[in-house]
């Protein structure tokens, strides 16, 4: 980890150490600003917020939205559930599998796509759903999605 | 006068382009010199046809829809915001059929107004509540929501009053509103229509929660998934603590309230109360066995009214209009309005807030027109991935929660997802074990290893490997997981899994009418 994320990590804790249920928020913020929580901040956070090093780990492991090692430039998610798998989502997921040549939880060769699986964007009203970064995309066909892809590439 | 043009905020209008439709019309109004005030309003949930621009004439608002992007110089070209002719138009908005053939209570004022103004709220009859709330002890404020019906609308239709009550009663220094917004169920997104589209309403409803149970502080546990609401919620709250709507003195009436969004991170589980506090409370989302009920000790051990953010933001007409007056819609014990969701393979899709009674049918054939691809709808799951799975035997089902439970049915959130004939309800079956197996909290068995074995033993059932014995223990498995379970997700697995056995055999390799 560069010396530049762990300044970034103290400031976050500080901002954070007084917070009631602080660990989530500060998961989040510490997430939000460098892209992943280092297992290497642990401790730190262990100790600022008197909780155990395996309790801190317990919580980042527990939910699918954080993850502890940097992502790609982009992630792409792409939806799983029932309202997208009746608009034809499987064939979706399959072919951007094939085209961007990883699985789920993978990230491309050139580091631009980090590929994620998500249950449900809210967007059902408008199945198959994708969402670049923060970006929601309805009615994702093969078109769309080689769309998004390129403007990852190419950002 | 600049003229009032709408392009909604919602995150469904702008996963369709939204963003680009406004950018443009910009553009291109700066471009002519015409001068206009551009409103970005919530949607009015016909995504068939977002992004729906609308006009402000004197007749009233103009509808322009679905506007792409590459529209907007031929709007301007047709005089569209004088309401001109063009392609698009569909006319007054208020006339058309779809909206007026709903009644629209909790969702009163989505579409209309601008989301993020104080001002704009209280002009459409915002706040009315809180002020009545005000005059009232908080015994005659839980009375009034008791004697209107409401239960949670979350899924488990638990009456708001009753659990209201208890907390108002449970003595403590401290106590505390949680809004339920892990809104995780694939087909719902009314709680995300109402949190980008008229976020003062769950924010004055839980104001007025806290005014009824004496809790100082509140809290939306908002999912990761929804970065829009996360930022319409934050800026409608900055805007209700200025106005003095939020805060140590609401409406100078040295009573305080306190807000505060706090964002999940991607577990299903934590849409379970027990677990969301848990979460919460800075830990992993773990289910809490009950009692004691949150009620009684909810956060940090604290009495804590947990309420759907439909819940919390249907309150608001209810202490404006009087529990009555919501009282009176509705059929049995399912009382007031439900927003039901329209979604999957349907051509147009949307939200319908109708009192409990109307039938699945209506819905998806005279609101939703039947199915996108144009086939035969053949099944259609209620209430999210934990709700069984109808045939076309079951549409004329009215929406009520005893008449959902008669047929092994659940309203749920009261999203609704079709599938049309092309659909392999094995393969369904399999993919809510898995869904279960990805979500599961791992606290109790049934669930944990239950959810990874369904998926085993469905997997031999689909390539037809010792066949009935695998269906006996699917079902086998099933009942444990129903009886056995700590919470709804692996106690409501079985919803999915064993109607879909039950309403579509010949897809497991039964003969029709088989039960095995």
């Amino acid at each position: 980890m560069s010396d530049e994320n762990l300044v970034s990590i103290d400031k976050h804790i500080e901002a954070h150490v007084n917070v009631p249920g602080a660990l989530m928020p500060l998961l989040h913020a510490i997430q939000d600003d460098i892209g992943y929580v280092p297992e290497s901040s642990y401790s730190k956070i262990a100790k600022a917020l008197n909780l155990s090093v395996a309790e801190v780990h317990g919580v980042v492991t527990f939910y699918h939205h954080f993850r502890t090692h940097a992502p790609g430039k982009h992630i792409l998610q792409i939806c799983r559930a029932e309202s997208c798998q009746s608009m034809g989502s499987e064939a979706l997921e399959a072919y951007v599998k094939k085209t961007l040549g990883v699985d789920y939880h993978q990230t491309t060769a050139d580091g631009a796509i980090t590929l994620e699986p998500v249950y449900c964007l809210g967007n059902c009203a408008c199945s198959p759903a994708a969402s670049i970064d923060d970006q929601v995309c309805g009615r994702v066909d093969v078109a769309r999605v080689n769309e998004i892809i390129a403007e990852a590439r190419g950002a | 006068m600049a003229i009032k043009i709408y392009v909604p905020r919602d995150s469904s209008a702008l996963s369709l382009g939204a963003h680009k439709v406004a950018a443009n019309i910009q553009a291109e109004a700066a471009k002519r010199g015409i001068e206009i005030n551009l409103i970005r309003n919530g949607s009015r949930g016909l995504f068939w046809l977002e992004t729906m621009v609308e006009v402000a004439t004197d007749k009233g608002r103009v509808a322009y829809g679905p506007v792409m992007p590459k529209d907007v110089v031929s709007l301007f070209d047709a005089d569209f915001i004088s309401g001109g002719a063009h392609p698009l138009n569909l006319g007054l908005t208020a006339e058309i059929e779809w909206l007026k053939k709903q009644e629209r209570l909790t969702f009163a004022r989505v579409g209309i107004t601008d989301p993020i103004s104080v001002e704009d709220y209280v002009a459409h009859d915002g706040y009315k509540g809180l002020k009545n709330a005000l005059a009232k002890s908080g015994a005659e404020i839980v009375k009034e929501v008791t004697d209107s019906g409401l239960r949670g609308r979350g899924g488990a239709a638990f009456p708001t009053g009753i659990k209201w009550n208890t907390v108002l009663n449970a003595p403590a220094d401290q106590k505390y509103i949680v809004c339920n917004a892990d809104e995780g169920d694939s087909g719902t997104y009314s709680d995300r229509m109402i949190m980008e589209g008229d976020p003062l309403v769950l924010v004055e409803g839980m104001t007025i929660a806290g005014l009824a149970v004496g809790a100082t502080q509140g809290y939306i546990y908002l999912r990761s998934e929804y970065p829009d609401a996360l930022v319409t919620l934050n800026e409608a709250i900055t805007n209700a603590y200025q106005a003095g709507y939020l805060g140590d003195d609401i409406c100078g009436s040295g009573k305080r309230f306190h807000l505060e969004v706090r964002r999940a991170a991607g577990a299903y589980v934590c849409g379970e109360e027990t677990s969301l506090l848990e979460s919460l409370e800075g830990k992993r989302g773990l289910v809490r066995f009950k009692p004691p009920l949150p009620a009684i000790e909810g956060l940090f051990g604290k009495p804590t009214v947990v309420n759907n953010v439909i819940s919390l933001a249907t309150v608001p007409i209810v202490l404006d209009k009087g529990g009555k007056f919501y009282q009176d819609f509705g059929m049995g014990r399912s009382r007031g309005t439900l927003p039901i969701q329209l979604a999957g393979n349907i051509k147009q899709c949307g939200l319908v807030e109708k009192a409990f009674g109307v039938t699945l049918r209506e819905l998806l054939y005279d609101f939703g027109g039947g199915s996108a691809s144009g086939k035969p709808i053949r099944a259609v799951q209620v209430g999210g991935p934990l709700g069984a799975y109808l045939p076309e035997s079951q549409f004329d089902t009215p929406l009520d929660y005893e008449k959902f439970t008669e047929i092994w049915a659940v309203l749920g959130h009261g999203g609704i997802v079709a599938f049309d004939d092309t659909v392999d309800m094995a393969k369904m079956a399999r993919y809510a074990f898995e869904f279960c197996a990805v979500e599961s909290c791992g606290k109790c068995t049934p669930c944990r290893i239950g959810s990874t074995r369904g998926v085993e033993v469905m997997d031999k059932i689909i390539a037809k490997d010792d066949h009935a014995k695998n269906i006996s223990l699917i079902r086998d498995l099933s009942d444990t997981m129903l009886n056995g379970s700590l919470c709804a997700l692996g106690g409501m697995t079985p919803y999915p899994v064993l109607s879909a056995i039950n309403h579509f055999p010949e897809d497991f390799g039964l003969e029709k009418g088989q039960v095995a």
